[in-house]
């Protein structure tokens, strides 16, 4: 590929690079990581996605958004996709491709629902489901530059197994570096669980995260029901609209 | 570019609609996906107001009730969000930008840009030239039903020609300018004019 000349004028194009899979890691029954191998990759912010495309044998491509769930700092690019079962993609990325299996990718996509330790917070997370992908790469990226910026996730899965990188949370917590980690399980719960069981609301949001006063910034990522609940009970308390940014993903996000 | 690499095992199940109807790079969705950057606005239809703008001076402007007066318009069209679904035969109803000027007493366009405002302080930009001619309305019915609040309602804009973040929800203020201004998602690396069939999906594209 010949040099990209730097203009003043026109933008620079974002360019499909080819992407080999490094490695495969299951995170939970229906989601997994794939470790990339991206040579020409410039680097990203935590928040930020890349478009995928797949290119069948008689040509045909497929071409879809997945967020990055590595932070910036780490030596390798790692997309953590849910395989959703109508899906034409996902169900490839996180059933069929292995190690040395190769597609397309560009990016880094997104300048708005991206978080750098700069930024300051305290930095309050809302997850649902896969919705977690975005904000761990947020929680890594803080980690890695170990910053004591104080951070709160609340993360709402249907059953125990169904959540996504639960040990590395769990360590993260574990820590003691500033950062909360609160789980709520909708659907089915372990044998003496004793954490939240409902489905994200107002007064849940109110207890487990910052006052408006401490002015967090918030980013919610989920399906578009839980996103639109949580982004209504953080306003409803009195957050400012401009600090809870939002990403929401559904059904044909796949 | 060399060849793009083959996917081992991929196959993909294709579009699923008529190729002259799904642009490159899409795939067909029967459902209706949300896409949003910040909360869903409540809107307050009492002190609701839609204006139109030449510069800053006001040239017109409707309250709820006057602009549900205006003649309305159906339009049943395709709609390409940039995240890749299309959306065939999406049915609208609303007043068309025309209809709003020839409203406002203007028989043109003030100005050949216009930075569309949005509650949430959303905005994007579009040619004015994209906007008449009965190519975009303000919309306040999906389906015969009234806009819900997280597909943009009480009003949104409705230019199903370009990618749908230019059909900006929750719409209140079209400002006709001389020089063009990158809006919310144009400022942030997305495609300053965003057609579908030329797949300009980012800057540069």
């Amino acid at each position: 590929m010949p040099a990209i000349s730097a203009t003043a004028v026109a933008p620079r194009r974002l360019q499909w690079m080819t992407a080999t899979v490094r490695d495969v890691v299951d995170e939970t029954p229906r989601a997994r990581s794939l470790v990339l191998d991206v040579p020409d990759w410039p680097g990203h912010r935590a928040g930020q996605h890349v478009d995928v495309r797949l290119t069948a044998e008689d040509g045909y491509r497929a071409q879809r958004s997945y967020s990055i769930a590595s932070a910036p700092a780490a030596a390798t690019l790692t997309l953590t996709i849910e395989r959703i079962g109508e899906g034409e993609v996902s169900p490839y990325l996180a059933g069929e491709a292995r190690k040395g299996d190769q597609f397309e990718l560009r990016g880094p996509i997104g300048g708005y629902f991206i978080w750098t330790p700069d930024l300051g917070g305290p930095l309050f997370l809302v997850a649902g489901g896969s919705g977690i992908v975005p904000l761990m790469a947020m929680l890594r990226q803080r980690a890695a530059a170990m910053s004591t910026v104080p951070a709160t996730l609340l993360y709402s899965s249907r059953s125990h197994d169904d959540i996504i990188f639960r040990a590395e949370l769990e360590t993260l917590a574990g820590q003691g570096r500033g950062f909360k980690l609160v789980h709520t399980l909708t659907r089915e719960r372990p044998a003496g669980w004793r954490g939240l069981t409902r489905r994200i609301d107002r007064a849940m949001l109110e207890s487990v995260g910052y006052p408006p006063k401490a002015s967090p910034r918030i980013f919610v990522c989920g399906p578009t029901p839980l996103v639109e609940a949580a982004a209504r009970g953080l306003r409803d308390i009195g957050h400012e609209p401009h600090l809870i940014k939002t990403e929401r993903f559904g059904p044909t996000g796949t | 570019m060399s060849e793009p690499p083959i996917s081992r095992g991929f196959r993909g199940r294709k579009p699923g609609g008529p190729s002259s109807r799904i642009p490159p790079g899409q795939h067909l969705v029967t459902d209706f996906p949300v896409l949003s950057a910040g909360p869903t606005p409540e809107a307050d239809l009492k002190s609701w107001r839609l204006t139109l703008e030449d510069g800053d001076s006001p040239v017109g402007e409707w309250t709820w009730d006057q602009f549900n007066a205006l003649p309305q318009t159906d339009l049943t069209v395709d709609i390409h969000c940039v995240t890749t679904w299309s959306k065939l035969d999406t049915n609208w109803r609303g007043v068309t930008i025309d209809t709003l000027l020839e409203a406002a007493g203007l028989t043109e366009p003030p100005a050949p840009f216009v930075l569309v405002h949005s509650d949430g302080d959303y905005t994007t930009n579009v040619p004015a030239e994209d906007l008449v001619d009965g190519k975009a309305m303000v919309a306040t019915h999906f389906g015969g039903e009234p806009l819900d609040p997280e597909h943009g309602g009480p009003a949104r804009l409705l230019v199903p020609h370009l990618y749908f973040w230019k059909s900006a929800k929750w719409v209140r203020r079209l400002q006709f300018i001389d020089t063009e201004q990158p809006g919310f998602w144009e400022e942030l690396g997305y495609h300053i004019y965003g057609d579908p069939w030329r797949e300009q999906r980012y800057a540069g594209d």
